[in-house]
């Protein structure tokens, strides 16, 4: 069923970036991202899911945002012969090399049942989280005790770069 | 060669990503092959997590903490891609940004032309 | 774009009819972030869709776009000072910095998590504020060109 779902990711995405028009592919990358989370829930992450669904929405509406209603929404550059041959090289090796990384996971579904408890702080979080946090939710428990840095340092960049876009955006009445 | 065929989907995912990068020109294209990118990574991290049948690292009441323990799939990828998701889109908003100003300044998505325009 | 205000009758009905709805769900998915899936960035954002979709329905012009601009840019910050406060208040009373201090209470239950729902609900108010933000901004700077 998840592969399914991930070749059903793949063809959007192909489509996503080889569509002539604007709209369609922003559309088409909407495509990745729901059946991604369908695919979080497969994979038992609610919390996640949620989240990717949500975040989904807000991108499609800034992208479609910055695309539409612009004079060009279709691409009308040549297709470089030479510049696809490059990419195709390059994306062939690169996909060589990642393959031969991933023979030296273990298995798919087997990473935590093998792992012993003290390399693997997940089986930790596990088993004392509800304990030490009081939280029945363990993400959240990792989240905002164990980890709660993490978050910190997460809203520090979700301010800094909305800030940034903002600054970059503002039109100085004196300018123009 | 012993390949799982779900972890060579997810690089294939990630193949089309950095394909897009390296041979589209346009500004819109180029952010769209970045987010498709950090999906596949985020897809990955969430997949090495994962425990067969596992359930949601969420402890409901009557459950014995041993079988929790037992049975649940691992919180710390999840807490990760979360923050990662949320990063993700504030860089989305940066980048879109950065893109509208190019448009406004030079009239068009495609980085070529900006090249040129420049001069 | 066009010129009457808004969409039609009939979304803005529907809009006022679901608003609240929406609210409480936002609400509670922030709340019981600790219980059940879901937490601050999540009710965050369902908040934020809720004033995306009263700023859709009912065409909100420039005045209008500009009161929740510096709204906004308050609540932004005040959910990261809150932040921080509760992490300061840790040094306080646990002796480091985002110590869960407030322990204690029956598990399942609201009061369970110590500080973990008042963080939620400080992370809530920065990434409602957040994601409005850049909504209105894409929004108003691109109308007064």
């Amino acid at each position: 069923m998840i592969e399914l779902l991930l070749i059903l990711c793949i063809v959007a995405a192909i489509i996503a970036i080889e569509s002539k028009n604007l709209l369609s592919s922003i559309i088409s990358l909407g495509g990745v991202g729901f059946s991604l989370a369908i695919i979080m829930l497969f994979l038992s992450a609610p919390d996640v899911a949620f989240v990717q669904i949500l975040v989904e929405v807000v991108m499609l509406i800034i992208l479609i945002r910055a695309t539409i209603n612009r004079d060009v929404t279709e691409v009308k550059c040549k297709r470089e012969f030479f510049g696809m041959i490059f990419g195709m090289a390059l994306v062939t090796v690169l996909l060589g090399i990642l393959l031969m990384g991933i023979q030296t996971l273990p298995e798919f579904g087997t990473a935590l049942v093998n792992a012993s408890a003290e390399s693997v702080p997940a089986k930790y979080y596990i088993e004392n989280g509800l304990a030490q946090t009081g939280s029945a939710n363990i993400v959240t428990g990792v989240l905002l005790d164990y980890r709660a840095y993490d978050t910190l340092g997460e809203a520090t960049v979700l301010f800094t770069a909305i800030i940034g876009a903002i600054a970059i955006l503002r039109k100085k009445k004196t300018n123009e | 060669m012993n390949v799982p065929i779900i972890y060579t989907l997810c690089m294939i995912l990630f193949s089309v990503g950095i394909y897009g990068i390296v041979t589209k020109k346009n500004v819109v294209k180029i952010i769209l092959s970045i987010l498709i990118m950090e999906n596949a990574l985020n897809l990955f991290i969430l997949m090495i997590g994962y425990r067969k049948d596992g359930i949601a690292p969420i402890v409901q009441p009557g459950m014995d903490a041993a079988g929790f323990a037992a049975s649940s799939v691992d919180p710390l990828t999840q807490a990760m891609v979360l923050t990662s998701i949320v990063i993700g889109l504030s860089m989305i908003a940066l980048m879109v940004a950065i893109a509208i100003r190019l448009y406004e300044r030079f009239g068009t998505f495609d980085i070529s032309e900006i090249k040129d325009l420049k001069e | 774009m066009n010129n009457e205000k808004g969409m039609s009758e009939i979304v803005k009905a529907i809009t006022s009819l679901v608003a609240a709805s929406i609210m409480v769900f936002g609400i509670n998915i922030t709340f019981y972030g600790h219980l059940t899936p879901g937490g601050g960035f999540a009710g965050g954002l369902i908040l934020a869709f809720l004033f995306i979709l009263y700023y859709l329905a009912y065409g909100g012009d420039e005045e209008l776009a500009k009161l929740p601009f510096k709204v906004n840019h308050i609540l932004d910050s005040a959910g990261a000072i809150g932040f921080l406060f509760i992490g300061t208040l840790g040094i306080h009373f646990g002796g480091r910095f985002l110590y869960n201090f407030m322990k204690g209470g029956k598990a399942f239950h609201l009061l369970s998590g110590g500080i973990i729902p008042l963080e939620n609900i400080a992370i809530c108010i920065k990434v409602g504020a957040s994601i409005f933000l850049v909504f209105t901004v894409l929004a108003v700077f691109r109308r007064e060109k």
